[in-house]
C-alpha cells in the first residue's frame, strides 16, 4: 500500500468540491481577472503601457457590469456557499452602483494620476481590489464573508490614501486612516465573536431568527453594538467621523471621492444585510442605537461644514451629515421594515451620483485654481459657467431642492420615518427637516461664491478640462437630473426587492 | 465550565488592547495593540467554537491571515513616515486640523 492511499482511507470520504454557480458569480471573476490582467501588463509593458492602464480599468469594470445585468433580466434569486452568498435583486443593483462609481472614478483619476508622479499600474490595480470587496460585500449574508469583504476593500483604500508618498500630508492620511479603519474592524470583530457565541453560526439568516426568538440578553446587546460601532467608523458616522476630513483632506482627490462614495456606501450595504438580515428582532435595541448615530452625524456633521473654509473638508463634514441623513432611516428599522429599507437604498444610489459629481467638478476647477479654498473659485461663472452650472446642479442636489436627485432621496428618507408611525419616528422626521435647511446655506454658499464673487487673482484663462473628466461630470450630472425628474424609475427597482423574510425577522410569532 | 474563563482573558487582553491604542503615541506600538485585539477576537472564536463547532476556528484562521495583511500595510505606512519625519510619534501627525 502506497503512503497515498493510506493517508486516503484515514481521511474519511473522498474531497468533494462544491458545485458553484459561476454565473452568479461572474462580475466578481471579471474584477479579479481584470485586476491581474493590470498588474500582468504593467509589469510586461513597464512605461509603455502606463497610458493603457485607465482604459484597461474602465473597461474592465464596465465588463464586469454585463453580467450583473444578464443577472438581472433573468431575474431569480440564487443562493450560494449554503447561504453566505446571495445574488438577488438587492444586491444586483448596489454592484451596478459600485461599479458604475467605480467607473466614475477612473474617468476622475485617468488625468489626475497620469500628470502627477505616480504608479499608474498599482492604483487602478489597487482600485479594482478595492471594488472587488465593495462587490462582494453587496452579496455577503455571513459574519465571515462579511469580514472578508470589508477588508479587501479597506486595506487597498489604506494604501491609496498614503499614494503621494513623498507629502507629509498624504503620509498623515494614510496613517490615520488605517489606525481608525483597523481599530474599528477589530471592534466589530469582537462583537462578532459575541454574537457567533451565542447563536452558534456566522450565517445571518439564522442569526436573525435566534435574535428574533430570544429577546434581549447584555451579550447579544454587547455583540450587537460593537458590530453597529464598528461600521459606524466605515460610514464616519458621529462620533465615529473623525479620520473623516484628514484623510479626505490629505489623499489625492480623486482617492477622497473613492471614499466619500463607493467606501461609505459599502459600509451602509454591510449595515444594511447585517440590520435588515441578522439584527432586526433585536428592535428595542437597534432603533434607539441607530436613531442617536443619524441625529448626531446631522447635527454635527452640518454645523461643522457651516465653518469650513477648504472646499474637500466642507464635503467631508457634508458627507458626515448626509451619512446621518442615510442612517435616519434605520431609526425605525424595525418598526417599518421595508419602506425604510427601500429609502435607504434610494439615498445611496442618488447621493453617489451627486456626490462623486460635486468632487469631478472640484478636480477640474483645482487643475486651474491649484488650491482647495473655496475663495479660490470666487467668480468661477466667468470663466468655467459649464462647470459652475454643473457645480450648482450638485450642491442643490446635495442640498435636496427639487427637481433635483437629491430631492427625491430626502423625500424617501422622510416618507419613511413619517410612514412607520412611531414618536422617534415622527422626532426623526423633524430632525431631518431642520437639517436639510441648516445643510441648504452652506452648499448655497459654495455657489454664491462661484457665481457672484470676483475672480480672486483676475485670471480669466478658461478651465481645460480633460475629456474623461468632463465626460465623469456630464454622467453624473445626467444621472443627477434623471433621478430627480423620474423618480419612478429608482422606484420600480427598489420595488422588485424580494423582502418577505422582513415580517419574519420583525415581527415574529 | 472553562468556557467562562477564556472569555475572561479575552475580555482582559481586549481591554488593555484598547488602553494601548488610546494611551500609546508610538505607532509600531498602537501597531502591536490592535494585534492584540485581534487576538483577544481569536481567543474568543476559538473558546466559543468548542461547543459550536468548526466554524469559529475558520473564521479565526481568517482573522489571522487579515491581520498579517493589515499589519503589513500599516508597518508600510509607519515606514513611510519615518523616511519623511524621522519620527512615528502619533501626536506629531498634525498637519491638517478644523
Amino acid at each position: 500500500m502506497t503512503v497515498l492511499s493510506v493517508l486516503a482511507q484515514l481521511s474519511g470520504p473522498p474531497f468533494e468540491s462544491l458545485p458553484i454557480d459561476w454565473h452568479a458569480l461572474a462580475p466578481e471573476v471579471v474584477l479579479l481577472s481584470v485586476a491581474v490582467l493590470i498588474t500582468l501588463v504593467d509589469s510586461i509593458g513597464l512605461e509603455r503601457a502606463r497610458p493603457l492602464m485607465p482604459g484597461l480599468a474602465g473597461l474592465g469594470l464596465l465588463g464586469a457590469l454585463i453580467p450583473v445585468i444578464t443577472l438581472a433580466v433573468e431575474g431569480s434569486d440564487r443562493v450560494l456557499f449554503g447561504g453566505a452568498y446571495v445574488v438577488d435583486d438587492l444586491s444586483l443593483l448596489l454592484k451596478a452602483v459600485f461599479l458604475l462609481s467605480g467607473y466614475v472614478i477612473v474617468l476622475l483619476s485617468t488625468n489626475y494620476i497620469a500628470e502627477g508622479d505616480y504608479w499608474e499600474g498599482e492604483y487602478y490595480n489597487l482600485l479594482l481590489f478595492s471594488l472587488l470587496g465593495m462587490v462582494v460585500m453587496a452579496s455577503a449574508r455571513d459574519l465571515i464573508t462579511i469580514f472578508v469583504a470589508l477588508e479587501l476593500l479597506s486595506i487597498p483604500a489604506y494604501m491609496l490614501a498614503a499614494w503621494r508618498k513623498g507629502d507629509r500630508r498624504s503620509n498623515e492620511a494614510g496613517m490615520k486612516y488605517l489606525l481608525m479603519g483597523v481599530f474599528a474592524s477589530a471592534v466589530m470583530l469582537y462583537g462578532m465573536s459575541l454574537v457567533y457565541g451565542v447563536t452558534g453560526t456566522t450565517l445571518l439568516e439564522p442569526i436573525g431568527l435566534i435574535f428574533a426568538e430570544v429577546g434581549t440578553a447584555s451579550v447579544i446587546t454587547l455583540g450587537v453594538i460593537f458590530v453597529i460601532i464598528g461600521f459606524s467608523f466605515k460610514v464616519s458616522a458621529v462620533p465615529f467621523h473623525t479620520w473623516a476630513p484628514d484623510t479626505y483632506e490629505g489623499a489625492p482627490t480623486p482617492v477622497a471621492a473613492f471614499l466619500a462614495v463607493a467606501s461609505k456606501i459599502a459600509g451602509f450595504v454591510a449595515l444594511i444585510s447585517l440590520i435588515y438580515f441578522g439584527f432586526l428582532g433585536q428592535s428595542d435595541l437597534i432603533e434607539p442605537l441607530l436613531f442617536i448615530l443619524a441625529t448626531l452625524s446631522m447635527f454635527v456633521g452640518n454645523l461643522i461644514a457651516l465653518r469650513q473654509t477648504n472646499i474637500i473638508r466642507m464635503l467631508a463634514y457634508s458627507g458626515v451629515a448626509q451619512a446621518g441623513f442615510m442612517l435616519a432611516p434605520f431609526a425605525v428599522a424595525a418598526s417599518d421594515p421595508e419602506t425604510s429599507l427601500k429609502a435607504v437604498v434610494t439615498y445611496l444610489v442618488i447621493y453617489a451620483a451627486m456626490n462623486l459629481g460635486a468632487f469631478a467638478v472640484v478636480i477640474a476647477l483645482a487643475r486651474k485654481t491649484r488650491s482647495g479654498e473655496i475663495s479660490s473659485f470666487g467668480g468661477a461663472f466667468q470663466y468655467a459657467p459649464a462647470l459652475t452650472v454643473a457645480m450648482s446642479v450638485f450642491l442643490f442636489s446635495l442640498a435636496g431642492i427639487p427637481p433635483l436627485g437629491g430631492w427625491f432621496a430626502k423625500f424617501s428618507v422622510f416618507a419613511a420615518v413619517v410612514n412607520a408611525g412611531t414618536t422617534a419616528g415622527y422626532v426623526m422626521a423633524v430632525i431631518v427637516a431642520v437639517n436639510s435647511v441648516i445643510a441648504l446655506y452652506y452648499y448655497a454658499q459654495v455657489a454664491k461664491t462661484m457665481w457672484m464673487d470676483p475672480v480672486p487673482d483676475g485670471d480669466m484663462t478658461p478651465v481645460g478640462v480633460p475629456p474623461s473628466l468632463g465626460w465623469a461630470i456630464v454622467l453624473t450630472a445626467a444621472l443627477t437630473l434623471l433621478f430627480g425628474v423620474l423618480p419612478g424609475l429608482l422606484g420600480d427597482v427598489t420595488d422588485s426587492f424580494d423582502l418577505g423574510h422582513l415580517e419574519l425577522l420583525a415581527f415574529p410569532g | 465550565m472553562l468556557l467562562n474563563q477564556f472569555l475572561i482573558l479575552s475580555a482582559v487582553l481586549f481591554c488593555i488592547g484598547v488602553y494601548g491604542v488610546l494611551a500609546r503615541r508610538n505607532a509600531v506600538l498602537v501597531l502591536m495593540s490592535i494585534e492584540m485585539l485581534l487576538n483577544a477576537v481569536n481567543i474568543n472564536l476559538v473558546a466559543f467554537s468548542t461547543r459550536w463547532g468548526v466554524s469559529g476556528q475558520v473564521f479565526a484562521l481568517f482573522i489571522i491571515a487579515v491581520a498579517a495583511a493589515e499589519v503589513g500595510v500599516g508597518l508600510a505606512i509607519v515606514l513611510l513616515i519615518y523616511r519623511n519625519r524621522t519620527s512615528i510619534d502619533l501626536d506629531e501627525l498634525d498637519e491638517m486640523k478644523g
